[in-house]
């Protein structure tokens, strides 16, 4: 079975996990642009991190013949220093032409404050100008639900089409604002925060499969890349046929991506 | 769609040894020394509400552990999340 993995932070992985995805099936994978671990001391540093997501990571996928995608922005974390975050936004269009660029991502909120909203803002407007869908990462545990609706507001009142938008990382107490408001889905499998694989398929049986996708968001955390292809067997576990798993794991991801002008179906038997 | 005595066959167990890890975690904790925080009241918390909700319980225990101010705060004290509100109490 063939998947495409939405939301993978390779920069923190090894090259044997990139073996191991093309093993398990990975026809293509996207790398937003994310908070290293620690704050960078300089703009310069995101000029080198934007340099190793369009250069040296499509090259390292390409090696097991994995597509490699990624997106661009400043992380919400370092977005809290908004003058800080405003110099590395001013880097962005440099690289939007490069021919992986997807969109403008992962953006959001960290701990829902003011800056971080205006850091957010600022960068719906870059997506907008440059015409790119976006990638939004929500808050974490007791953050998420009040980032969400933060989220939300600020897309509806920049009128964003919310087609061209996924909001990542959702779980039961959000998924359904989410796609009640039109947006696309995403949730991410997580041995210890965010969800399960027994709870993403709760979720698609209880909120439907339709703009909806999941990922691994692998990254140097407690995280699996291989967590998508694991969730497609434990719906086959569930009883859910060949090609709703399919549905899942390659058809909607794809449809969204077909939105991104870089993207190329990825080959398949 | 799998049956009732399917969803038992698969997540019973597993489900089994989750809530023993809850037991064994309060009785951990009663055990040692030290004061808990707010991370516990929101834990018992959410507990509760997953005992009392009769459906959508994910979801319930989820809101019990969240944050539910509307506006954004001034500035970030912290990068992190705990896992339940109150963390500036």
């Amino acid at each position: 079975m063939h998947y495409i993995e939405p939301h993978a932070h390779m920069v923190s992985r090894t090259t044997a996990d990139y073996q191991q995805l093309a093993m398990a099936g990975c026809a293509a994978l996207c790398e937003p642009a994310f908070w290293a671990g620690y704050d960078r001391a300089s703009a310069q540093g995101f000029y080198d991190y934007y340099r190793q997501l369009t250069e040296y990571e499509p090259a390292r996928a390409a090696k097991f013949g994995i597509p490699h995608y990624c997106w661009l922005c400043i992380n919400p974390k370092e977005s809290e220093d908004a003058g800080f975050a405003r110099e590395v936004l001013e880097i962005i269009p440099e690289f939007i032409d490069k021919p992986n660029v997807l969109g403008i991502g992962e953006i959001g909120l960290n701990k829902n404050t003011k800056n971080e909203l205006a850091i957010f803002e600022e960068h719906v407007d870059m997506a907008k100008k440059y015409d790119l869908p976006i990638l939004i990462h929500t808050p974490h545990l007791e953050d998420k639900l009040k980032g969400t609706k933060l989220i939300i507001d600020a897309l509806k009142n920049a009128q964003v089409d919310p087609g061209s938008v996924v909001i990542d990382h959702v779980e039961e107490h959000t998924a359904g604002i989410v796609l009640d408001a039109g947006f696309w889905a995403g949730m991410t499998l997580y041995p210890e925060s965010k969800c399960t694989a027994a709870r993403a398929i709760d979720m698609l049986e209880n909120f439907g499969m339709e703009n909806i996708w999941m990922n691994s968001a692998c990254d140097w955390g407690i995280s699996d890349p291989l967590a998508v292809i694991k969730c497609a067997l434990e719906m086959r576990k569930r009883q859910h046929t060949f090609k709703a798993v399919q549905k899942v794991i390659f058809d909607n991801p794809a449809r969204f991506l077909k939105q991104c002008k870089n993207f190329k179906m990825p080959e398949t038997p | 769609m799998p049956t009732k005595t399917d969803i038992l066959d698969l997540y019973f167990m597993d489900s089994r040894a989750k809530l023993l890890d809850i037991a064994s975690y309060l009785d951990r904790l009663d055990r040692h020394e030290g004061e808990i925080d707010f991370r516990h009241e929101g834990f018992l918390n959410a507990l509760q509400t997953m005992l009392e909700t009769k459906e959508n319980r994910t979801a319930a225990v989820l809101n019990t552990l969240s944050d539910h101010s509307e506006t954004p705060i001034e500035r970030a004290t912290i990068q992190v999340a705990y896992g339940a509100p109150g963390a500036s109490k």
